[in-house]
């Protein structure tokens, strides 16, 4: 009961003791190899840092629960790119030139309806068809991203509106915007997955599918709301980052699958579901941000970063994996 | 006695779906430009085929062993960086080998973590796939590679050489194809992938190391990655640094479309040819036809979803899902 109750603990823990390792590392070894004479700590810099983690952050939050569901998602990139278009494109619409700046609201409910109607069409497809979500949302990305090229071509869209520019880039109590809205996500999901039906709902299926669905809960339907959940976040995503840049190209997004699938892993999510927490995905979507800053603020070339994170990647799968046979080994005796 | 049931007709479609759908697609499009059943075209698509073919052929050992090799696309990138780069340090008759061994050893380094250490091969191929695109940038810089001397090197024959008329990257591709075929479909280490593949526990009980044949698939796989980045860095004589980028999911694409399950045990080299076929026939269709490049990829998802599903209804006896 005891190694029950301490394993998922020491889990969460785990990630936020790379984060405060990562952060002393970097302010000791900035002082001997940073050519820039501020702190790697300076309250600037973090509250940047928070900020520049949103647009993956909050996509992995909806990953989480994909991934506590025993699913995956592919297409997020390719979602984040078509709300994008959707959102800046909209803007400049005909039929919305009568509401000056009231035409704001208007595009992000677009954008975001966006994702999630994106988001009901891979749910749709996993529950109806039955195919493994991994060949659903593999084949929807290219699917996705064909759209968007479908949209507009090889060119960027683009549109700058300095209402949107300005609330974007607003710092209300010190927080920038984008921090705002990750904050909020990872308040929401947080409660979904930890106080709600819903929330049980996740773990149980994606623990034992066959006991989920003998045990009466609706699993099609559950999943359809997980990949809509996902689809809005990825466009809310979309929404926060190209209301400040106001271009995008259709190529944007590509690979943020592969960053925010390894942030919720970093965080200790299991990709055979089942297990994992909100708390624990928002530890390794920073400690991955710490480590893309940190390694520019000592000095390394930025191309190391992705070498890093990949091996970090995989030394915390090895870890994880020797824990939890010892965890094992410590029930049997 | 001859009469089909219904059931029987069903099953015939989903077994030999791909196939069917294939020879739909080569007539519309050929009754839509004459030009595309030419040899001239047939020959240009499998050419351009060849490099996601070559790599599709090593991943077919993977997936049928059960595990994905998302890290390829990288791993390619790699091997076409390395390979420009010391072919002008250390001539092209030490290059290759040299880029062999390299990219051998990442391969080798992948199946220790998913063969003898039993990591999840998502995650570890996952980790992978930034790792090693990390060591291209660091080893070239992030600079373009490119050969100085583009005249004075026979190093092109491997991407843009002919022997017999037919172009080279053609003849490797098949003759891969024709080898690795014949090791996954007659010999014992084909049919112990399939066992692991299968069932990785009855395949331990009856004396078949599994971590070894996982181990060899992924050098399998690194031995065609290497392949293929021999074939783009001799076509193109010079490369980015992001070559191989994403080609790790069409490549999966390829060979889901040729009706091998991710979840292993299932799957042939030849299904895998056609499944490249398939994918190369109809962007080079719809191109022909007039429609731009990117409305393949919405025909790909399409025609992906579909073979998955139809394979899966099959098995299961019913088109719709057990989920309420």
């Amino acid at each position: 009961m005891q190694a029950g109750k301490m394993t998922p603990f020491i889990k969460t823990g785990a990630i936020w003791a790379f984060v405060v390792l990562e952060l002393i590392f970097f302010s000791v070894a900035g002082e001997f190899l940073s050519l820039s004479d501020k702190a790697f700590m300076d309250l600037d810099n973090m509250l940047l840092l928070l900020k520049q983690s949103a647009p993956i952050g909050i996509i992995a939050m909806g990953m989480t629960i994909i991934m506590i569901n025993g699913n995956i998602d592919l297409s997020v990139g390719a979602i984040f790119a078509l709300a994008a278009v959707i959102l800046l494109d909209s803007m400049s619409w005909a039929i919305f030139a009568g509401l000056g700046d009231w035409v704001i609201p208007v595009s992000w409910a677009l954008a975001l309806l966006t994702g999630v109607v994106l988001g009901a069409v891979n749910g749709l497809i996993v529950w109806k068809t039955g195919v493994d979500a991994f060949i659903v949302t593999l084949g929807s990305m290219l699917g996705f991203r064909g759209l968007v090229f479908m949209y507009n071509g090889e060119n960027p869209t683009s549109e700058l509106n300095w209402t949107l520019v300005d609330f974007a880039e607003a710092q209300f109590l010190g927080l920038h915007t984008a921090t705002w809205f990750l904050a909020a996500v990872t308040l929401v999901i947080w409660y979904v997955m930890t106080r709600t039906v819903h929330g049980r709902n996740a773990y149980a299926i994606g623990n034992n599918r066959e006991a989920a669905v003998n045990a009466g809960i609706r699993v099609g339907p559950h999943m359809m709301i997980n990949f809509m959940i996902i689809g809005f976040l990825a466009a809310l995503s979309a929404v926060v980052f190209y209301s400040e840049s106001g271009s995008v190209n259709p190529n944007d997004g590509q690979l943020y699958e592969l960053w925010v699938i390894t942030a919720v892993v970093l965080g200790g999510t299991k990709l055979t579901g089942g297990a994992g927490s909100i708390i624990g995905t928002l530890g390794g979507v920073l400690a991955i941000q710490l480590l893309r800053k940190g390694l520019g603020h000592i000095g390394a070339d930025t191309e190391t970063v992705n070498l890093v994170i990949g091996l970090i990647l995989i030394a915390v799968l090895f870890l994880d994996r020797q824990l939890n046979l010892k965890g094992k080994e410590e029930l049997k005796t | 006695m001859a009469t089909l049931s219904k059931q029987d007709i069903g099953k015939i479609l989903a077994r030999q779906g791909i196939l069917i759908a294939f020879a739909f697609f080569i007539i519309g499009f050929t009754l839509a430009n004459g030009r595309f059943l030419s040899p001239d075209n047939v020959m240009g698509v499998v050419r351009s085929s060849a490099i996601l073919g070559v790599m599709a052929l090593g991943v077919t050992f993977v997936v049928i062993s059960g595990n994905l090799d998302l890290s390829v696309g990288s791993m390619m990138s790699f091997s076409t960086i390395v390979v420009l780069d010391l072919h002008d340090k250390i001539g092209p008759a030490l290059a290759i080998p040299a880029m062999f061994a390299m990219t051998l050893c990442l391969g080798a380094f992948i199946g220790f973590l998913v063969g003898y250490l039993k990591l999840n091969s998502l995650i570890v191929t996952l980790g992978m796939l930034s790792a090693i695109h990390g060591l291209t940038l660091t080893y070239s810089g992030g600079k373009n590679m490119d050969i100085a001397d583009k005249d004075g090197t026979w190093f092109d024959v491997f991407g843009q050489g002919t022997a017999l008329g037919i172009p080279v990257p053609i003849l490797i591709f098949l003759a891969l194809a024709a080898l690795l075929g014949i090791i996954l479909a007659k010999t014992p280490f084909g049919r112990k992938v399939y066992a692991v593949g299968g069932n990785g526990t009855a395949a331990t009980f009856s004396g078949i190391k599994r971590a070894r044949t996982v181990f060899f698939c992924y050098l399998m796989s690194a031995g065609c990655v290497a392949t293929a980045g021999l074939i783009q860095a001799s076509r193109s004589m010079g490369s980015q640094n992001t070559v191989g980028q994403g080609m790790e999911l069409e490549v999966l694409a390829a060979v889901i479309l040729g009706g091998a399950s991710l979840l292993g045990g299932s799957g042939t080299i030849f299904k895998t040819v056609i499944g490249v076929l398939i994918l190369g026939f109809i962007q080079n269709g719809l191109l022909l036809v007039g429609l731009q490049f990117y409305v393949q990829y919405v025909v790909t998802w399409v025609i992906i979803i579909l073979a998955v599903w139809l394979d899966i209804a099959a098995k299961r006896g019913k088109l719709w899902s057990n989920f309420a």
